[in-house]
């Protein structure tokens, strides 16, 4: 499973993951007004790097890229399964099973896909880790582009051993562990920092566990519901309905005796 | 020739209905040729509004009246419930038809809204709430379809969907109750981005009784409005024990709620003076202690406004819990300041104006009130003053 492991310490703000990240998926080239404006992920914008001044330890920059999580939150809610993750590690979309809910923007925990407000004919658009690069063996644009190796690209595990050897060579730098190794089931994107990742943007109140099983949890009763109201009201349903036939029935005999009594002596006698 | 006369001559709620479609029909317009970006305030930190918020969300709860009556008359046998299941399961037929019609504007590529048959993700609640809607306005359409029947005299017809009937009313309670808490389920998502003041893994359950409680309010107000119109009022005992069954269902909602608030430890959020302690205030408060409060009181349970003043209130409190959940409760953490573009605001009216006028409709060519007036005034007639 590919992945990306991203050292902010590394990372002076070139920009030149973004440059080469708008190549690969021929988005519009980046300008320096795009830079300027402390930009966010946008539909035709698949990574930024936001600038950011923590307190007195000074400027950090801080690439935004979807995370392509483990078991990813957009996948699990996606109605027609327009989004998955491929067994070499990107999540992926697939525009010709979107109908457009947009219920994966709405439940990613790390706020990554954008929409296509303005088209008629929207997609969703978010980082899909290079995935046709990938598949030919190739790193993703950014982490070839980077000349820092601020970005690296590789097996996950390999990375995670990676982060966690410089964490033992530099304990005094890398304080903050890594981010995406448990948030939320996971990350296969993984961040090494010097400064607390809250400060830097990231959500750092997310479990350890993958949110789709908070849905999971439920719709997994499902088939129990269906089947214990189903024959419970099937049930009482008939009872009900049965009960008032034989309760009619026996209101029709009653009133047909009684307009012709002399007919059926032996019930007579029963009545008695 | 007459009648089309008398239909087309103008009254005040007609020319209101001509102006609110005319502003719906400009932004239904904008919304297709210029996207979803150019008609609504929406944005990718939030992406559902008030079409999500309002017109599904609580759209299919006003309609949950259809399966409450329904499995009050056609399972329970509830003799005294008969006069309002019609308008009821005409409220929830046309209330679901409309909500897939809303569903067209909020979907970005609503051409390609039947996708969920044949791609399938088990995992997603979106795709058992789907799934719930085509079911169960399948099932709502067959349900209702005496009404025509009758008018258009198909007496086999009508004998066929007689039989059937039961089993379908089975299955739209099944149905619907699976739909109602779904519509919680979707926010199980989000625990990060939900305040907490909305955010807790019983929002099925919380989903489910409110729409179970409204679906009474909902008899009691749209009987009222058409009682107005077209002369069926209700027998005044109905109307009486539509409050208390309203009452019932809302109280242990009450309960749950204040209950799972104390227990996450968040009840202090509600008395901090923020926008969402006070919207809370006032979607527990006046939305559902006043009703209760109201209908437990003898004598304004059965005063001629009483009911329906305490449906109004449970009905008002409803939508602002529901607002709440998918507008304030998620703004709260994204703080976009996410309110309504006037063209996702002249949509929503249209459809509602499309659903009075339809109900308005339906009431008058179909026998939706037929059996009203064979029954005496009950208990609750001679209290009146």
């Amino acid at each position: 499973m590919k992945g990306l492991l991203i050292d902010v310490t590394r990372c002076i703000g070139c920009w030149e993951c973004t440059n080469a990240c708008a190549k690969a998926n021929s988005l519009p080239p980046v300008d320096s007004l795009t830079r300027a404006a402390g930009p966010e992920l946008s539909a035709d914008r698949y990574t930024v790097l936001r600038k950011v001044e923590v307190g007195d330890r000074g400027r950090r920059y801080v690439r935004r890229l979807c995370m392509h999580c483990l078991e990813p939150t957009c996948a699990s809610v996606c109605p027609v399964g327009a989004l998955h993750r491929t067994p070499a590690g990107p999540v992926v979309y697939e525009v010709d099973r979107c109908i457009g809910c947009r219920y994966c923007i709405m439940a990613c925990p790390h706020n990554v896909p954008r929409y296509e407000w303005n088209e008629p004919a929207p997609r969703v658009r978010k980082c899909i880790l290079c995935a046709p690069r990938v598949a030919r063996g190739e790193p993703t644009a950014c982490a070839d582009a980077c000349p820092m190796g601020a970005t690296l690209f590789g097996e996950r595990e390999e990375l995670l051993d990676e982060a966690r050897r410089r964490m033992v060579e530099s304990p005094d730098l890398y304080t903050e562990g890594v981010f995406g190794e448990l948030e939320a089931g996971g990350t296969g994107v993984l961040f090494l920092s010097d400064v607390p990742f809250a400060a830097l943007g990231f959500p750092t109140d997310l479990p350890n566990h993958p949110l789709g099983e908070n849905t999971e949890a439920v719709l997994s009763r499902l088939p129990d519901v269906i089947l214990i109201a189903g024959s419970l009201l099937f049930g009482l349903q008939w009872i009900i309905h049965r009960r008032e036939k034989l309760a009619e029935e026996a209101e029709t005999e009653r009133t047909s005796e009684k307009s012709t009594p002399t007919t059926e002596p032996h019930e007579e006698g029963e009545r008695a | 020739m007459e009648a089309l006369k008398r239909l087309l001559r103008p009254t005040f709620w007609k020319v209101v209905f001509v102006l609110v479609v005319a502003a719906g029909l400009y932004a239904t317009w904008l919304r297709f040729a210029k996207g979803l970006g150019a008609a609504t305030a929406l944005s990718d930190r939030f992406p559902w509004g008030i079409w999500i918020g309002f017109d599904i969300l609580c759209g299919v709860g006003l309609a949950a009246g259809g399966f409450t009556m329904a499995a009050a008359v056609h399972i329970f046998r509830v003799k005294r419930f008969e006069a309002v299941v019609r308008p009821a399961i005409l409220t929830a037929f046309l209330g679901y038809v409309l909500v897939v019609f809303a569903l067209m504007f909020d979907l970005g590529r609503p051409w390609v809204v039947w996708h969920p048959l044949v791609m399938w993700n088990p995992h997603s609640v979106m795709f058992e709430v789907a799934w719930c809607v085509m079911l169960y306005t399948t099932v709502l359409a067959l349900e209702f379809s005496p009404m025509v029947f009758e008018r258009l005299g198909w007496g086999k017809a009508l004998r066929r969907v007689h039989r059937a009937l039961p089993y379908f009313v089975v299955l739209g309670v099944l149905l619907s109750t699976l739909h109602q808490s779904s519509l919680g389920s979707l926010y199980l998502i989000v625990p990060t981005k939900l305040h907490p003041l909305w955010y807790t893994p019983l929002l099925p359950i919380q989903f489910f009784l409110s729409a179970a409680a409204i679906g009474s309010a909902m008899v009691l107000f749209e009987s009222r409005l058409s009682g107005r119109a077209f002369g069926h009022e209700l027998p005044a005992a109905v109307r009486v024990d539509l409050s208390r069954v309203m009452m019932v269902l809302l109280v242990p909602f009450a309960l749950l709620r204040l209950a799972d608030l104390s227990r996450r430890g968040v009840l202090g959020l509600a008395f901090e003076p923020t926008m969402e302690a006070f919207l809370f205030q006032v979607e527990f408060s006046l939305g559902v202690v006043l009703p209760i409060i109201l209908v437990a009181i003898r004598r304004v349970r059965h005063a001629p406004q009483g009911p329906f003043f305490a449906a109004i209130c449970a009905i008002l409190g409803f939508v602002t819990h529901r607002l709440n959940v998918s507008i304030t409760g998620m703004d709260a953490t994204q703080k976009t300041g996410y309110f309504p573009a006037w063209t996702e605001l002249a949509v929503t009216m249209m459809i509602v104006a499309v659903g009075f006028a339809a109900f308005a409709l339906a009431v008058k060519f179909l026998p939706v009130f037929r059996q009203t007036g064979e029954e005496p005034e009950g208990e609750g007639a001679p209290v009146e003053p």
